[in-house]
């Protein structure tokens, strides 16, 4: 109704304004005084009308100043001013029309004009329509963002009018769109708002959604028969199927339609409150221990009027079969709600495609890092045939030399690019040192490299927890790392995700180049296959076995760095990995690093596929993964690339 | 033949004579019905170092004999707990719940009862409503028997998912680790109807025993121990000192050998696997009423390599190693973990046991494996004059290394 009378106001003054072009601003609110005084927020609308379609330069400011309580009117003439206090304690008058003081008067004189709240509001979507149309973009930015923060109907009508007016593209791009959705929400015609559903339906975003939503609001609603042909029905509900029978009643109940069921607390309670001499209603307390005792007591009770009768389940079903319940809409107009519906219908299908293309981005990136981890594991476990229990303490390693990096060198770029070679050059040592002391007596006894090495994981790691704490240590993503790349509301992968996938692709390069084309790579693969043969054509297997172990190691540690920057570094770091590192390589099938690979993507895919059946469950989801590979591993027990031949003997 | 087992295995009486010696020591020796020299809380780390030693002769089963060097042993050590927790906190809650309800004026339904238990048990996880899983709680009979169920029928369909698939050595290891992760992140949920990482507590109290003390409780729970422990040895050295640890052992050092044999190898494997879980399900049973409290944490893998620690430790392939190493290693940790050990003032730093009993307890275990793969049980060879040949370097030892022992004596 407002909006029809600021409407209809608003066109009467257009036409009389053009007339009345170089009348002032007091002029208006003289005649607007009688309005002003009366300060009521029924009805105040046509003289902030009246102002604010002045055309008068000067009319924001009065609106502004009206707002800000600042607007008196001098009680001998009933002339308005702007009114700052002066420093003696009397009031300065500013003329309203040029700006210019206009002499001083004491506050005796002049009476403040007080709009309440809701007249300031009105003001404030008054003057929206000014700042939409400010020569400051940043302005118009700023009142367009609260608009899309806060929607509201009287904001529609400014907004449009400012639309033409706008010469920016993109802020007139934000305001067709600002004013679709609010059409769709606010548009007292029909089939406009059905137009605009229909424009965005093919639109993802979350404000379309979070704009189409509340037009599909439903409500429980409970008629006695029939439900009248007016209400905009959403669906049917029969009770015992879309909807039990307890709760159906219990909306029958909410609804005064009905007698309330006892709940068996209150039963129980109604009980203690009659016993009699051991009795209640006829039944001996003792034998109040089932609930068709209690029933016959309460039944009894209910006879004699002491409480209120519980409705038999003959009687309820009888009621609910006389009532039809039903899901209304809020919105009343059902072609509206329709239209919503097919829009949502679009949305969702987009919206769903979208999802699989970020669940597909998430398992990619879960993949890579996977793979990084896993990489190292598949020179030393998968080439050499050495289970390294301690390789997850050697990821650790890394994330921890990229720590005391950070400590030394405060810049983040600069630190990480420094800590890569000095995370491969620590754990490569480390790794040298391992296969020399340890691994190297062991090779014929798998089983006890196995737990030597894990000896030598939880000594490394009770070292790092005794050098560290046990409380997480940053490593810190240099800036430009920040932030993620979204491609819509739906699809978003931040930048650390893609850097460590374009690692994993580095990783992979460098392990195919070395394992391919250099003297070390064809050394090691002669020293796998047969270490006497290799021995006798003048290879130093020692010297190829600690190189590779190193290598292997090294990997390991710049995997840690890159792990380090997503996750916490703790002295567990590394020990959250391995079992998903030896899965991924025995997986993928040992000794081929494209089986790697694979174990990577099957494993992350997986994992990140479960997790969308369950997003709240993450742990359920890595035990499924497991129970699944487990499994997987009947089938294919060589992995998904198995070699072939005898350098796939165990 | 068990006179002529006996005899022929002069180990066994002597274990079982010191177990009954050390039995009855305790008890001579406790506050429940001793002279009070030991306190209670020792008399229950002593009843749970039996227990270790039960799952470590488990361990040695699987591994020292057969060769499968399993990391989800301990996983079934905490099901049997988990099975005979659920009845002890069913139980006793019941008892708390009924008798809070009894002062009530109307006598509360059997399904006000369960509801109260409910609420009891699973208002930590947000819950009332009692799982599938705690179906047979109310039952001790039933309870036993799953102690001993869950955890062989999970080996049994796992080893015989594994063994089919002719999944061995490390392979195999690096699966029944990823079983006992799975199981413990599966456990660590709220809503496994295990009350996730809060485990069960309160595992201590005997339901309808509240008169009895607990240093009595303890001494019980102490023979009981002592006597799996010595049914277990008795078991494991009569299985493994027929043709079924011939053929185990057989497996161990050369299982394509055996197979050639016409050796049903993998019914073999899934033999011992499945009895040394139920083993382990025994012994967790045993365990965990004495110490009172189960969460998840306790089967996650690094506890199963603990107990293949103690195992090598002690010596693998007998059975006496085995129930050394498990009580030297665990005790000597718990009087290093639980701050007993004096601080060595070193000057700049000083050493505090509790920091670095890992790191020593590692590299030991690195000593170890490299230096004396025997273990501790290899000291008795060297009393009984029992020497390895000179294998110039190299041990002899299980897998491939057995392979060279004629090599070795020539």
């Amino acid at each position: 109704m407002l909006r029809f009378i600021l409407a209809g106001i608003a066109l009467l003054f257009s036409c009389t304004l053009t007339l009345a072009q170089d009348r002032a601003m007091q002029d208006i609110l003289q005649e607007q005084a009688a309005l002003i005084m009366e300060s009521s927020r029924t009805s105040i609308a046509p003289a902030i009308a009246a102002i604010a379609d002045s055309g008068l330069p000067q009319a924001q400011v009065v609106l502004q100043t009206w707002q800000a309580k600042k607007m008196w009117r001098r009680v001998a003439d009933g002339v308005f001013f702007r009114v700052e206090k002066a420093e003696d304690g009397n009031y300065t008058l500013i003329d309203l029309d040029s700006g210019e003081q206009a002499g001083s008067a004491k506050k005796s004189d002049i009476d403040q004009i007080k709009p309440n709240s809701g007249i300031r509001a009105l003001l404030g979507s008054a003057l929206v329509q000014f700042q939409l149309q400010d020569p400051d973009p940043r302005r118009r930015w700023a009142a367009l963002t609260s608009i899309q923060r806060n929607p509201a109907a009287d904001l529609l009508a400014p907004l449009r009018a400012s639309i033409p007016m706008e010469d920016d593209p993109e802020l007139k791009a934000m305001k067709q769109r600002a004013e679709r959705l609010l059409t769709i929400a606010y548009d007292p015609d029909e089939s406009s708002r059905i137009a605009a559903i229909d424009q965005m339906s093919r639109d993802i975003g979350v404000d379309v959604r979070a704009t189409l939503n509340p037009l599909l609001e439903t409500r429980l609603a409970v008629f006695a028969g029939e439900p009248p042909s007016d209400v905009n029905i959403a669906s049917r509900l029969e009770p015992g199927e879309q909807i039990t029978a307890i709760a159906a009643y219990d909306i029958l109940v909410a609804a005064d339609m009905g007698p309330p069921r006892i709940a068996p607390d209150a039963i129980r309670s109604a009980l203690a409150e009659h016993i009699q001499g051991g009795f209640v209603g006829g039944v001996p307390v003792h034998q109040l221990d089932s609930q068709p005792a209690r029933s016959r007591a309460y039944a009894a009770l209910a006879a004699e009027g002491l409480v209120p009768p519980e409705p038999t389940p003959d009687a309820m079903a009888e009621t609910l079969a006389r009532h039809s319940f039903l899901r209304l809409f809020a919105e009343p107009s059902p072609a509206v709600t329709d239209a919503a519906l097919k829009a949502m219908r679009s949305i969702d299908l987009r919206v769903g495609l979208n999802r699989t293309l970020d669940l597909f981005l998430d398992g990619m990136s879960l993949a890579s890092i996977y793979f990084l981890a896993a990489i190292g594991l598949a020179i030393t476990f998968g080439v050499m045939g050495v289970i390294n229990m301690a390789h997850g303490e050697f990821i650790m390693m890394g994330a921890y030399t990229g720590y005391v990096v950070q400590q030394v060198v405060p810049d983040h770029t600069l630190s990480i690019l420094l800590s890569i070679p000095l995370a491969f050059a620590v754990t490569f040592a480390a790794g040298v040192a391992l296969e020399r002391l340890v691994i190297r007596w062991l090779y014929n006894r798998p089983l006890e490299t196995l737990l030597a090495t894990f000896g030598v994981s939880i000594a490394l790691q009770q070292l790092a927890k005794n050098v560290f704490g046990t409380q997480a240590r940053p490593l810190t993503a240099p800036g430009w790392l920040d932030g993620a790349w979204v491609l819509n509301d739906v699809v978003s992968i931040s930048y650390i995700r893609i850097a460590i996938f374009v690692l994993a692709g580095v990783f992979l390069a460098i392990y195919l180049y070395i394992m391919r084309r250099t003297r070390l790579g064809l050394e090691t693969r002669a020293v796998t296959q047969n270490p006497a043969m290799a021995a006798s054509m003048g290879i130093n297997p020692n010297r190829v076995n600690m190189l590779t172990f190193g290598l292997g190691s090294g990997i390991a540690g710049v995997a840690g760095v890159a792990i380090g920057l997503f996750a916490k570094v703790t002295s567990e770091l590394g020990s959250e990995y391995i079992v998903q590192s030896f899965m991924t390589v025995v997986v993928g099938g040992v000794g081929n690093i494209w089986g790697t690979l694979a174990g990577a993507g099957m494993i992350g895919f997986l994992q990140k596929g479960i997790e969308w059946f369950n997003p709240s469950n993450t742990l359920a989801a890595q035990t499924f993964m497991i129970i699944f590979i487990i499994i997987f591993i009947q089938f294919r027990p060589r992995g998904i690339v198995a070699l072939r031949g005898r350098a796939a003997g165990d | 033949m068990p006179h002529g087992f006996l005899m022929r295995h002069p180990s066994t009486i002597i274990f079982v004579l010191l177990l009954a010696l050390f039995t009855v020591a305790v008890t001579v020796l406790s506050e429940g019905l001793g002279i009070g020299v030991i306190s209670t809380s020792l008399v229950k780390t002593l009843g749970k170092t039996l227990c270790l030693a039960l799952a470590a002769i488990a361990m040695d089963l699987v591994w020292g004999y057969a060769g499968i060097l399993s990391l989800g042993h301990f996983a079934f050590f905490g099901l049997g707990g988990y099975m005979i927790g659920m009845w002890l906190m069913y139980e006793r809650t019941r008892d708390i719940v009924v008798e809070a309800l009894a002062d009530a004026p109307i006598p509360p339904t059997p399904e006000e009862i369960s509801d109260a238990i409910g609420n009891q048990i699973f208002g930590v996880v947000g819950s009332s409503d009692f799982p599938l899983v705690w179906a047979f709680a109310d039952s001790l009979f039933v309870q036993l028997l799953l102690v001993v169920l869950v955890p062989g029928l999970l080996a049994l369909a796992f080893g015989w998912l594994a063994f089919r698939s002719r999944v061995a050595g490390v392979y195999l290891s690096i699966l029944t680790q990823a079983m006992t992760l799975a199981l413990a992140l599966y456990l660590f949920q709220n809503d496994s109807g295990l009350r996730g990482n809060n485990g069960l507590s309160g595992l201590q109290n005997l339901p309808g025993l509240d008169h009895v003390p607990q240093s009595l409780v303890s001494l019980w729970f102490l023979w009981g121990s002592a006597l799996a422990l010595g049914m277990g040895y008795l078991l494991a050295a009569w299985v493994v000192s027929g043709k079924f640890g011939s053929v185990l052992r057989g497996i161990r050092d050369n299982e394509a050998r055996v197979r050639f044999l016409g050796y049903s190898v993998e019914t073999y494997k899934l033999t011992i696997f499945t009895v040394t879980a139920c083993m382990a399900g025994i012994a967790g049973a045993l365990y965990y009423p004495q110490a009172g409290i189960i969460n998840p944490a306790e089967i996650a893998p690094i506890a199963s390599i603990y107990l293949a620690v103690w195992v090598a430790i002690g010596g693998r392939g007998r059975i006496y190693g085995a129930v050394i190493g498990a009580a030297f290693v665990s005790l000597v940790s718990s009087w290093f973990t639980g701050g007993q050990a004096p601080d060595i003032p070193l000057g700049f730093y000083t050493v505090k046991w509790v920091d670095w009993w890992l790191v020593v307890l590692g590299l030991s275990f690195v000593l170890v494996t490299l230096f004396a793969p025997k273990g501790i049980g290899g000291l008795f060879d060297l009393l009984s004059h029992r020497f390895s040949p000179d294998r110039h370097g190299a041990d002899l030892g299980p897998d491939q290394g057995s392979l060279r022992e004629k090599e070795a004596t020539e």
